[in-house]
């Protein structure tokens, strides 16, 4: 049974939607014929593009100034509900600010949240969400029981996007209520880190360090062997949370999310957190000195070896090709 | 200035989870430990109160048992005291219902200046609670915070971005979710676990906070299936001897990303 309406959180810059965006569009086209976007913020510039991928309406705020989206976005999605709009499902992007929403839009509503997803599905009368636990070896499938909206949030990349030729959307403008005292708080300045290189969740090639890299600055290893490769350099929990690189680079459950065809683990052991954000590489390369390690059980190319050996040969002889 | 902060005492990641094979949930019933990433949430809350010019740190956190091991680490840490919602009709609870809990026993606590709590456990990682647990509370909220600083009655926040950072300004009271690594924790001292012993748990169930339903009659999903993913092949595995590198060379060839 089809849905008679679905909405997707959606984000982007300029006239560009993000990733998530687009996957999720991609997706609620294929449980509803009525699939509408929200914008925390000005969406008009998006019109087009998200019409693209299925959005037949585009809610926008407007300009949301210093306000936090989270708290701003859940007000404005509740009081389109209350003025009559019926969503049965809403989905939502397993990021910062879609995670915000989300939980505070549950709480007005009255409704469960489902959250890590990488799949939904309408079985009967039933909307069931799956998401891996375990370290993805387990798929748990939870339907929701209330009464409606469902909301669910995905990991990123749980959906291939595909356009479907859509028209531009039309745009509805949403009304923003008073958040009051939950919504004191404001954005003073916006920090935008720069990296030169591909991004960690768009590159082609990852190579992540971690604890067996020893100290720090052996980490510069893997950044020289990310940009031979012209890929992105990334990095296990156990390093950021030691300081030796930003949460930013961070590969794994609370961490970023990567797929791409090549994943190159050096000094990492395989922790749950770690393999749950890379286990969906196409190949997978692993370095590290202990051959018990849990990262060779993934691993298309396991190297039971010392990284500090391996890593300045390996750089040498990509240099020598040129 | 006053701080709860929301831990959560989970099973031992180093051992590996399991389920319940008559209702599907993670079991959380043997001996239970606090989980990491709340030893940052203690550890921020502790520093803030000692920049605020002091106060008191107190503890809240929600059990289907009466387990109180992870919580007496953080009286160990440094908290004072600490009040566990303990029920086994919580078994089961959604995300919602367990912020209502919370905040039920933070209003127990005494409405605090300001809660801490992380931004995600490391069982279960639904990563809703502390948001909702704001709005049902009604405070503002900045989650993902990197780096915090006490400015009299207001908060100055770096937030983690996709971007990067943003910086926030908080007036209190306020909820707060801290990212892993925003402080080094302590690690408990002699005096803390003998001082942590006689520091106050008081012990609550969800209709004593006025709480329900709660458990898998409240909570607003249903486990419909249960299956093993496809797992992942293990490819070739080969000892370094010195020309190993050659071999990833060959491989990346094959592969064309080189």
């Amino acid at each position: 049974m089809a849905l008679n309406s679905v909405w997707v959180f959606a984000q982007g810059n300029k006239g560009t939607p993000n990733s998530f965006s687009v996957e999720l569009l991609t997706k609620a086209r294929s449980l509803s014929e009525n699939v509408s976007a929200f914008v925390a913020g000005d969406g008009t510039a998006l019109a087009e593009s998200l019409g693209k991928y299925g959005a037949k309406k585009v809610y926008s705020t407007g300009d949301i100034g210093s306000r936090l989206v989270g708290v701003t976005a859940a007000r404005a999605m509740k009081a389109l509900i209350d003025a009559g709009e019926k969503p049965d499902l809403i989905l939502f992007p397993q990021n910062y600010d879609g995670r915000d929403t989300i939980a505070r839009l549950s709480v007005k509503l009255g409704v469960t949240v489902l959250t890590n997803n990488v799949d939904i599905a309408v079985n009967g009368n039933e909307v069931v969400a799956t998401t891996p636990i375990f370290g993805g070896n387990v798929l748990f499938a939870t339907a929701f029981t209330g009464a409606g909206p469902h909301l669910a949030s995905f990991r990123p990349k749980s959906f291939a996007a595909e356009e479907c030729g859509g028209a531009a959307a039309q745009m509805v403008a949403v009304k923003v209520p008073d958040a009051g005292a939950t919504g004191a708080a404001k954005v003073t300045a916006v920090h935008v880190e720069e990296t030169s290189g591909p991004k960690l969740d768009e590159a082609n090639v990852v190579v992540s360090g971690g604890r067996g890299l020893g100290e720090s600055k052996n980490y510069q290893l893997v950044e020289e062997l990310a940009k031979l490769l012209h890929g992105a350099p990334g990095a296990s929990r156990a390093i950021v949370d030691a300081g030796w690189v930003p949460y930013s680079y961070q590969v794994g459950q609370t961490g970023k999310v990567v797929k791409p065809s090549v994943y190159i683990a050096a000094g990492i052991s395989g922790a749950t957190q770690h393999m749950v954000g890379m286990k969906g590489s196409k190949n997978i390369i692993a370095i590290n000195k202990d051959k018990e390690a849990p990262i060779f059980a993934v691993a298309d190319l396991g190297i039971v070896g010392d990284v500090h050996k391996v890593l300045p040969k390996l750089i040498e002889a990509l240099k020598s090709r040129g | 200035m006053k701080i709860v902060v929301c831990v959560k005492q989970i099973p031992d990641p180093a051992t590996p989870g399991s389920l319940d094979s008559s209702t599907n949930a993670l079991k959380r019933d043997g001996k239970l430990i606090l989980d990491d990433s709340d030893a940052y949430g203690v550890e921020m809350a502790l520093q803030l109160a000692t920049a605020a010019g002091g106060g008191e740190v107190s503890i809240v956190s929600m059990a289907p048992n009466g387990e109180m091991s992870g919580m007496r680490t953080a009286l160990a840490m440094g908290a004072a005291r600490g009040v566990l919602v303990s029920d086994p009709a919580l078994a089961g609870s959604d995300a919602l219902t367990t912020a209502k809990v919370l905040a039920a026993a933070i209003k127990r606590v005494g409405m605090p200046d300001l809660v801490v709590a992380a931004t995600e456990s490391t069982d279960g990682y639904t990563g809703t609670v502390p948001e909702q647990i704001a709005e049902v509370l009604g405070l503002p909220s900045v989650t993902f915070a990197k780096k915090v600083k006490v400015d009299g009655g207001s908060l100055k926040i770096d937030r983690q971005t996709e971007a990067g950072y943003d910086e926030v300004e908080c007036p209190l009271p306020a909820l707060i979710s801290v990212t892993a690594g925003v402080v080094e924790p302590r690690y408990p001292s002699f005096k803390g676990i003998m001082d942590a012993k006689k520091k106050e748990i008081v012990t609550v169930t969800a209709a004593d906070l006025g709480v329900s339903p709660v458990g898998w009659g409240g909570a607003g999903q249903k486990v419909s299936s249960v299956s093993q993913a496809e797992a992942r092949k293990a490819g070739q595995v080969i000892e370094d001897d010195g020309e190993a590198f050659n071999k990833i060379v060959a491989f990346l060839e094959t592969l064309k990303v080189i």
